[in-house]
């Protein structure tokens, strides 16, 4: 048998499968990605075993912050049809006396993300260039019974998506008497089923065996 | 970097001669990027989505209603009020009487701590439920997977030893604190949970737990 000749040139992987493998993944992630809108709020949620996840649409959440600022947020997941944030909006401000233009309106869908900003503010707040900016007028929205302006959203939203569910989303160091006042808003509502957003924790669940 | 193979002109006769050799280029850098892009979206991507605990409250009386709030059996009530710094007070039956007031009990978070006490009076019902859901996981019980919960809230719902956990809040008590013990009570199988208001004669235990001078109505400034 002839002697089989080594070729002197570095040995070369194939890496056709490789990148076949890489592109699926690949194409798999970029699809999958939702993009994730950016925190206004900064909270540190509570732990809990629930393995339930957040619902993608429809979810109207409250947020209070450690400085004990009150934010809301409306999400309708990817769905662009029924603009319920702008109607919202438009909704809101035919109730307090402000009249939103097209473009502020617009503004406000694109933004997604919690807002703490009371109604008189919202204008400039939208008008507002960058984060930095918007986050001036960023005081939380107002709570208290002569200024509630919390529970004119939440009766808003219900009344404009009548499928939303509350969420409350508390950082774990606030104090429970303004935790205690947002579920007294939303009762007063009408609002009975809450989900507390949490992350989730590993606790090992075993049954004590103990003699009676 | 880039290595295509040619095959060497080879001069022979004048007339040019390609070897037919498939072109062959290099991937590594292409492997390199793909290898970033596949990181920088997985990490982008929201794959630890936040979790949610759902809670349901009673229906709040409005104060021109006349509805009678639903009675409760004295025997299988217990309170527990969330103080400040992750304390956890816990007393059973009802304290309406200042005079005679149950005795309070301090305990906190830990395994040993308040789901001891909820476990030891929910045994019935958790040995159940988990008896349950092993007969599911072993096979023993055939039971399409999205009623097994359905089945279980109705076996929570046919329970009537369990107790009727009224939970209760100390102004200076943390949210987390709150999300803590309605995780408890999903641990500990608990059935009937609610969620109430401090009254003023539990407000003055607590005080008088924690060492605070109390100053509610009943006792004047001073006397104590």
């Amino acid at each position: 048998m002839a002697k089989v000749k080594l070729p002197t040139k570095s040995p070369r992987v194939d890496m056709t499968p490789m990148v076949d493998l890489f592109s699926v993944l690949l194409i798999f992630f970029v699809l999958t990605a939702t993009v994730k809108p950016q925190e206004t709020a900064t909270i540190d949620m509570p732990f809990s075993v629930s393995e339930k996840t957040v619902p993608d649409a429809n979810i109207m959440t409250v947020l209070v912050t450690k400085d004990q600022r009150i934010f809301f947020n409306i999400d309708n997941g990817p769905d662009t049809i029924l603009k319920f944030r702008p109607k919202i909006l438009s909704e809101m401000g035919r109730r307090y006396g402000i009249d939103f233009t097209a473009q502020e309106l617009r503004r406000f869908e694109k933004l997604n993300s919690a807002f703490g900003v009371p109604i008189q503010n919202m204008r400039e707040y939208l008008q507002a260039k960058n984060m930095g900016d918007r986050s001036k007028y960023e005081t939380g929205i107002p709570i208290d019974s002569t200024d509630n302006q919390l529970a004119t959203w939440i009766l808003v939203t219900r009344a404009i998506n009548p499928a939303v569910q509350a969420c409350i989303k508390g950082d774990a160091e606030v104090k429970f008497p303004i935790v205690r006042k947002v579920l007294d808003i939303l009762q007063d509502k009408n609002v009975n089923r809450f989900n507390l957003i949490t992350s989730l924790e590993a606790i090992e669940i075993t049954e004590e065996e103990k003699p009676e | 970097m880039a290595e295509i193979q040619e095959a060497g002109p080879k001069q022979k006769g004048g007339k040019k001669k390609f070897k037919k050799v498939a072109a062959n280029v290099d991937m590594t850098p292409m492997v390199d990027l793909m290898c970033i892009l596949i990181t920088f979206f997985m990490l982008a991507s929201a794959f630890n989505k936040p979790k949610i605990m759902e809670i349901v409250l009673p229906e709040k009386i409005k104060k021109n209603e006349n509805v009678e709030p639903p009675k409760i059996a004295k025997s299988r009530t217990l309170n527990i009020i969330l103080g400040p710094d992750n304390k956890i007070f816990w007393y059973p039956g009802i304290a309406d009487d200042p005079k005679n007031l149950p005795p309070l009990q301090e305990t906190d978070f830990s395994a040993d701590g308040i789901r001891k006490v909820l476990l030891e009076r929910n045994r019935a019902l958790f040995r159940k439920v988990s008896q349950f859901n092993d007969d599911v996981l072993t096979g023993k019980i055939e039971i399409p997977r999205d009623s097994v919960q359905s089945a279980i809230r109705e076996l929570k719902r046919d329970d009537d030893t369990g107790p009727i956990v009224l939970i209760k809040a100390y102004e200076e008590a943390k949210y987390a604190n709150f999300v803590d013990i309605i995780d408890e009570m999903s641990i500990s199988d608990i059935a009937r949970y609610t969620f109430v208001d401090l009254n003023w004669i539990e407000e003055e235990m607590i005080k008088g737990a924690l060492g605070i001078a109390p100053t509610g109505s009943t006792s004047a400034p001073g006397s104590n």
